[in-house]
Formats: C-alpha cells, sequence, structure tokens
C-alpha cells in the first residue's frame, strides 16, 4: 500500500495504483476524456493533469502510478492553468453545434468546459472537418467532433473483441474509423455511444429523438436475453425512447448487449392493446368482459387434465405464479415453460443455474462450452469470458459449430461424441480440464433442445463432477439460458405437476384448453386444430395469430415484475410507462379472470402477490443479492450419459436480432438481421 | 373665523370653479388618448408580441429541435418533436406553442442560438375561440413569413445591447 496525500487528505492506495484513483479514493474529481475504468489506459486527452510535488510540470494522473509520500494537489494555480490550458486545445477543432448535437445535456466536453475551461474563445482560425464514417445501422458518426480519445477503439478491441475501429494518419490529421467501410460487427457495438464523451458517436434510431433533460428515467431489467442485465429505460410520455445500462458489477459491469439497447422500436409495433375473440374463425374486437365470458364458457365441463398453459420467455414471475395458481385452481397439472423443448431436470436448483455465477467467471482457469454461442445468446457474458480469457489466457474449449467468439477457443468436436471422449479422457483437452483449478462446464440451449438434451445434461454433470468442478468451494457446472423467464419458472415449478403434462404432449389436441402466456416460440401448427388457445401476451405474434381469444398484456417496461436470471439472481424491474389501450398488467388479467370463475385467487394488489410468491418458493425473498454456493450433492440430473446420440449439436439462436415477439415487430432489429445476418445465411447456403 | 372662511368658499363654488379650471386647462393641452385601432402608440423594438418562427433569406427555417426554448419556458407552454429530415439535417416534426399558457417573458427568444422563434411586435392576435390559440409550426412560420421585415429590424435594432 502507498499512502498518497491528496489536497491535505492522506489515503492508502495499492501499489500500483495510478494517481488518479488515489484522487478518487480521497473523493477529489478529476476531470477525463480518455480514462476508463474497463479499458486499458491512454492518457492522451491530458484533461486530468494534477500536480505533483517535486515534479516540475503537471503530470496526467490517469497513467502516472503513485509513490509512497506522494503529495498530489489537484486544485492548485498550476493545475487549473493546465487544464483551462488543455480544454483550450480540444476546443480548437470541436465544432460549436451543441444545440444540433445529440449529446447535448449529457456531453462530458459540455460538462467539463463549463467547469474548467475558459469563458470565451481565442481561436479565430479554420477549424478542421473529418468526413463521417458509416458505422452500420446503430451508431450515427458525426466525426468532426471527435476528440480522438480513443476510448471506442480500445472498447472495440478489447472489450467487443472485433477490432473493427482504429485509427489512421496522426495529429491534427487523426481520424478513427473502419479504413475500410463497413458496419460494426459486434453485438455490443452499442457501448460505444455510451462511452464517447462527446457526440462523434450517438445512437442512430434515437437520433435527434428527445433531450435527456426531457426524459424519465426508470430502473428496469432487461429481459431479451437471461443475463438478467441492469438497464435504465428512458421514457417520455407514453413511448420508451431508449435504453441504457445500470452499473452492476456482478452482472453486466457497464455494458449492454445491442438487441437490448436498440429493440425500443419494436415496443410501440404490432402491439395487442385490446381483446380479441375468434367468432366464425376471424378474430374481432372484443371488451374484456367479452373476452373472459367467452373463455369462462369454453370452459365450463372441461376437466382439469384437458386443459393446459404454457409460460413464454419473457414472463415476469408474478404473471406465471398467477397463472400457476389459476391452473391449480382449475385442477389442471399441465404446465410448461420449456416451449423450445430444452430437457431442463428442475429437480434440483443447481440443475438448471449458471452456478459459478457471472461474476465467477472471472475466477475460471478453464472453461468448456457445449452447444452454445455465448456471444450470440448472452454478449455481455461474453465480453467476461473475454475479459478472463485475456487476463489470464486460461483454456477455452468448444463442443459444437464453430463459432467466432472473439476469444480463442479450441473445437473438440462438433457433436456429444467429444463429451463421451473427455469423459474417458481420451481427448486432447482433458489434461487441460484436469489441471484446471476452478473449471467451468457451460451447458447452452442448443445442446439441451435435442431429443437426447437430457442425457448431454447428465454427461455434462459428470463431465464437471470428473475434471474436479464440483466441490464445495466451486460449483463448475453451469447452463447458459438463453430465455430471461425459463429460470424464474423453474424456480415457480412452472413445469408439469404429479400426472400434468409436458409442452410436446400438450400440443396435438391432447388439451381441449390452451393458455399461452406470451409463448410465441414454437410452431402454433403443431397445436391441435379442436384445441381452444387463450393467447395473454402484448405483441401480435405467432401465437396471437392462433388465439381464439386475445388477452392484450403489458411488455416488461410497462408493468413491475420480477425476473431471476441464469445464475438465480432476483432482480425487480420497475413500470416504465402504462400499458397501451385497454392493455393490462399479466397478473391482474389473470386475477381478474379467476373471479369471473368463481376461483378467486388470494390477492389482490402487488404486495400481496410478492408475499405469495416468497411463500413459493424462498429465493423471491432475496432481491438482487446472490449467495455463492458451491457444489453440496454430487449426485446429477435424471438422464444417462450413454445415451447420446452422434449428432451435430445446433446454434441455440440463429440469428442474434430476432428472437422474440418484440424484436421481431422492431424496424431497426430488422435492418440489423438484413446487414448483419443475412450475409452469413446466405453465405451458408 | 375659520367655519365662516368655509362657508364662504362653499358659497362661492370654490371648488367647483377649481375643478372646471383643471378641466378647461385638459381641454387645450394634446390628447393622450389615441384613435385605436386606426391610430396605434408607439412600441420598443424589445416588444414582446406574438411568436414566430423565422426563415433564414434562402427559405430554409431556422428552427434546429434543439429544445432550448422547450426547456426554458416556465410556463411549459412549448411542445416540440423532432426527428432527421431526410436530407439528415435535424428538423422538428411539431413546434406548438400554447399561447394561452404562454406569459410573454421571451425566454425563448433569448435561449435560441439561431435567432429562429421571436417574439415579434403584433399583440393584436384575439381570437374567437380558444383552439385558435394553440399555435402550431405552420401557424408559426406563416407568422415569421408574414412579419420577417419587422422581426428583421427590431432586431437589428436591439443588437446593440445584447
Amino acid at each position: 500500500m502507498a499512502k498518497v496525500t491528496v489536497d491535505g487528505i492522506e489515503v492508502e492506495v495499492p501499489n500500483g495504483s495510478t494517481v488518479l484513483q488515489a484522487c478518487e479514493a480521497a473523493g477529489k474529481e478529476i476531470p477525463r476524456f480518455c480514462y476508463h475504468e474497463r479499458l486499458s489506459i491512454a492518457g492522451n486527452c491530458r484533461m486530468c493533469l494534477v500536480e505533483i510535488e517535486r515534479a516540475p510540470k503537471p503530470v496526467s494522473s490517469c497513467s502516472f502510478p503513485v509513490a509512497d509520500n506522494m503529495v498530489v494537489k489537484t486544485d492548485s494555480p498550476m493545475v487549473r492553468n493546465g487544464r483551462r490550458g488543455v480544454m483550450e486545445f480540444l476546443l480548437i477543432n470541436h465544432p460549436l453545434d451543441c444545440p444540433i448535437c445529440d449529446q447535448g445535456g449529457e456531453c462530458d466536453l459540455q460538462d467539463q468546459a463549463l467547469g474548467y475551461g475558459m469563458d470565451h474563445s481565442r481561436y479565430k482560425e479554420n477549424k478542421r472537418a473529418v468526413k463521417d464514417k458509416d458505422l452500420g445501422p446503430l451508431v450515427k458518426t458525426v466525426m468532426t467532433r471527435c476528440i480522438q480519445c480513443t476510448r471506442c477503439i480500445r472498447f472495440v478491441s478489447e472489450v467487443a473483441g472485433v477490432p473493427d475501429l482504429g485509427a489512421t494518419s496522426r495529429g491534427e490529421n487523426m481520424e478513427v474509423g473502419t479504413y475500410v467501410e463497413r458496419a460494426l460487427g459486434s453485438e455490443l457495438s452499442g457501448n460505444i455511444i455510451d462511452l464517447c464523451p462527446v457526440g462523434a458517436l450517438t445512437s442512430k434510431p434515437y437520433a435527434f429523438t428527445a433531450r435527456p433533460w426531457e426524459l424519465k428515467k426508470t430502473d428496469g431489467i432487461d429481459v431479451l436475453d437471461a443475463v438478467g442485465t441492469n438497464i435504465r429505460i428512458d421514457s417520455r410520455g407514453p413511448e420508451v425512447l431508449r435504453i441504457l445500462p445500470r452499473i452492476n458489477n456482478d452482472v453486466n459491469e457497464e455494458w449492454l448487449g445491442d438487441k437490448s439497447r436498440f429493440f425500443v422500436d419494436g415496443l410501440k409495433r404490432r402491439r395487442l392493446d385490446r381483446p380479441w375473440v375468434r367468432r366464425d374463425g376471424r378474430l374481432v374486437p372484443a371488451s374484456w368482459a367479452e373476452a373472459f365470458a367467452t373463455i369462462a364458457q369454453r370452459l365450463q365441463g372441461v376437466p382439469g387434465e384437458r386443459i393446459g398453459a404454457v409460460a413464454g420467455d419473457l414472463c415476469d414471475a408474478e404473471s406465471m405464479l398467477a397463472l400457476k395458481d389459476l391452473m391449480a385452481a382449475l385442477g389442471s397439472a399441465n404446465l410448461d415453460c420449456r416451449q423450445d423443448g430444452a430437457r431442463l431436470d428442475a429437480s434440483r436448483r443447481d440443475f438448471y443455474l449458471f452456478n459459478s455465477s457471472i461474476a465467477g467467471i472471472e475466477e475460471a482457469d478453464a472453461l468448456l462450452l457445449v452447444g452454445s454461442n455465448p456471444r450470440h445468446e448472452a454478449p455481455v457474458l461474453n465480453a467476461r469470458i473475454r475479459k478472463q480469457w485475456l487476463h489470464t489466457n486460461m483454456p477455452l474449449g468448444v463442443i459444437g459449430p464453430a463459432a467466432d467468439l472473439t476469444y480463442a477457443a479450441t473445437t473438440l468436436g462438433d457433436g456429444p461424441g467429444a463429451i463421451s471422449a473427455l469423459l474417458d479422457g481420451s481427448h486432447s483437452f482433458a489434461p487441460m480440464l484436469r489441471d484446471a483449478k476452478k473449471p467451468m462446464i457451460v451447458v447452452g440451449q442448443g445442446a439441451l433442445r435435442r431429443p437426447d438434451g437430457a442425457a448431454v445434461l447428465a454427461a455434462c454433470w459428470k463431465l464437471a463432477a470428473a475434471f474436479g468442478g464440483l466441490s464445495a468451494g466451486w460449483h463448475g457446472f453451469n447452463v447458459l439460458h438463453t430465455a430471461a423467464a425459463r429460470v424464474g419458472a423453474l424456480d415457480l415449478g412452472f413445469v408439469p405437476g404429479p400426472g400434468g403434462r409436458g409442452f410436446e404432449s400438450m400440443l396435438g389436441g391432447r388439451v381441449d384448453v390452451l393458455w399461452l402466456l406470451g409463448a410465441d416460440e414454437f410452431d402454433t401448427a403443431r397445436i391441435g386444430a379442436d384445441t381452444f388457445v387463450v393467447y395473454q401476451g402484448h405483441h401480435g405474434d405467432r401465437g396471437a395469430a392462433r388465439a381464439d381469444v386475445i388477452l392484450p398484456g403489458a411488455a416488461f417496461t410497462e408493468k413491475p415484475g420480477t425476473y431471476v436470471n441464469m445464475e438465480g439472481r432476483v432482480q425487480r424491474g420497475l413500470l416504465a410507462v402504462y400499458p397501451p389501450g385497454q392493455a393490462r398488467e399479466d397478473w391482474r388479467i389473470v386475477r381478474a379472470f379467476s373471479e369471473v370463475i368463481g376461483r378467486t385467487l388470494p390477492y389482490n394488489d402487488l404486495p400481496a402477490l410478492r408475499k405469495r410468491l416468497e411463500q413459493a418458493n424462498p429465493v423471491f425473498a432475496r432481491v438482487g443479492f446472490l449467495p455463492r454456493f458451491g457444489a453440496g450433492d454430487e449426485s446429477g440430473p435424471a438422464g444417462d450419459p450413454t445415451a447420446m446420440s452422434a449428432a451435430p449439436l445446433a446454434p441455440a439462436v440463429t440469428n442474434y436480432y430476432q428472437t422474440d415477439a418484440i424484436t421481431r415487430a422492431s424496424p431497426t432489429m430488422a435492418a440489423c438481421t438484413e446487414i448483419y445476418v443475412a450475409p452469413t445465411l446466405q453465405a451458408a447456403e | 373665523m375659520a367655519f365662516l372662511d368655509r362657508t364662504a368658499r362653499s358659497m362661492l363654488l370654490g371648488e367647483l370653479v377649481a375643478g372646471l379650471v383643471l378641466t378647461l386647462r385638459y381641454f387645450f393641452t394634446r390628447k393622450a388618448t389615441i384613435n385605436y385601432p386606426y391610430e396605434k402608440g408607439p412600441i420598443s423594438p424589445r416588444f414582446k408580441g406574438e411568436h414566430a418562427l423565422r426563415r433564414y433569406p434562402n427559405g430554409e427555417e431556422r428552427c434546429i429541435a434543439c429544445k432550448l426554448c422547450e426547456a426554458i419556458c416556465p410556463a411549459q407552454a412549448i411542445t416540440i418533436e423532432a426527428e432527421p429530415r431526410d436530407d439528415g439535417s435535424r428538423r422538428t416534426t411539431r413546434y406548438d406553442i400554447d399561447m394561452t399558457k404562454c406569459i410573454y417573458c421571451g425566454l425563448c427568444e433569448e435561449s435560441c442560438p439561431v435567432d429562429a422563434i421571436v417574439e415579434g411586435p403584433n399583440f393584436e392576435f384575439a381570437t374567437e375561440t380558444r383552439e385558435e390559440l394553440m399555435y402550431d409550426k405552420a401557424k408559426l412560420l406563416s407568422n415569421g413569413d408574414r412579419w420577417e421585415p419587422e422581426l428583421s429590424r427590431r432586431l437589428e435594432m436591439d443588437a446593440p445591447y445584447r
């Protein structure tokens, strides 16, 4: 530890820290543009100048290591003068177009020019002009505004792992760009918008839409993948305008995937804003009372075992619990949340969780991905794997289709045969796994959706056990989910009860009434022709097209909801805007319907429902906090590891940009699909 | 004595005469009233009257949708929506002023970086219905077109003091 005095305040910081970190520890604010906590140090903006005693001139604090007994001054005349000079240099070429700049109001340069700059300009000459670059459908560039901090370059090459951006020329002629014009090929490209301290990189879909001071900020949880990214929903009036990440070091650090950031225009299109009832083969608008009466009438005389319910991928725990309770009241045990047919074992919690936890990836020293492409299934988590790989160069293996994961991973085989080879130790990757103290086995949905999914799951558990992944201090068995609602549903037991039917056996007319709670991710033609389908959801997608009664629900931005991410972390999102038209919060719909059929559910408000949630599973009482645990019981999930077929594993997500009803309704995501996904699909054909 | 004095004055109608003398004096001085609406009083170049959105001499509208006027408006009378125009420039798709809310403080004009929104010299815009006072962009731009010679002249006159 080094003892540093900052403006008379004594602080102790670890050796090797920078002066800037010491100043922050002392509570002093240091202006900066190029420095960022999660990126490497560049030291090229010179804004963070401080005075250090016995140093002849100001030093840039972000790149200067501390020494013991160092005395730092952050507000001396020399420092103020230095910063004013740096600011003047930065503003030489920065255009004064704040009124038309989308960063206006949340711009680091604006704020710091006010705080540290001069009140007027002495510069009378011409300013530099730089041609804008086309970085694809998501990021808009106004390169004249660039102050060459290189944060974006460092982000895409270090965190995103796609070295698309770079700088050409030097000095005043330096330009940031892709050199050969192309769209940024990263699923995390939207984060460079947040990182850019000026308005050089802004959001293209959000261009000129609103000013930051007009927006209402609401804390939310992203549901478009299973990471449970903490987001901030910015809304104005009745519409959500943009989504930004919130900092949560245990989940998403401060990153957000492009799909979760840019899908917002999908929330305004194809919405179900009123109930519909099918009459004579056509859906006609109806009132809530008519819709409920139609369902109640159809339910009359139907025995419980002929009624089923399927929960979709975007549901909150509250609505799933309400639906489960309704099904129990109707005497039905036909419940399922696994509409993709994943063979998940719900009998024990660590059979379906990402047990090592997302932050735990930074402790792992070997990692094996089975049937998973985290780059497309959970890009933020993939960035975490890449970070650990960069730090430790840990061995990474992939079983499944070869893909560019942004880090060097050895492809061990394209089918489950490689798991068997690892188990009997004959594979060349086995010694590397054996040497690891904290190995991680990550099973993706691509491996579990197959008919032999249970066998693969059991084999992977066995693999984790065999290579020391299951110890008291480390749980190395991980399931990587793609659906945000999945873990919550499994925690609530939204799976077939005793004697109940699973998802597959509810199809083909084996139930008379099927209640789809936002379930769109399957071929609805497989539902029997005579089955009466109730679709409760927010977008007119596959499920709504097949439905006999449509109950308009709320999207995740429109209701307070509890979500459990893949590591089992319970998180709560708040209501940002109200649902459109006659749409209502989902649990209220179920609750209201239960009254119509005379089996009123025992909760009237959200606190009562959440109390019931805690009763159903005590984990729901633990919001936000995730205890780390080791493996207690080595006995694995049901399934015969030897029954694996040799068929190659298929990716679970083929189109990252369109995975659910909301993103399929979004024009921005359609544009991304056309640019990023369509060419690769064509090439594959 | 005082009683006699007061009685004498009232008997001789002293107050009445003094009052009539004042009346007579004003009868011969210049009139303060003007024959409105045929005559109008002078107004300062800083007069804050009806709003207008101005254009550049080449016909391009000035407003760039920076929303500073919307932000500064203490009565929250201004509503702006913006999106990129076909040529990529930042323009308003909606610029509404609720003239019934407006308190004519002139902050919108002061905040405008391009002198687009101005409060002109016109104060005669009373309407028969309330709805007519909800100005939209077309109305504001047509105000600007109609008043542009006046508007530019008064901006010019006020420029030395800004």
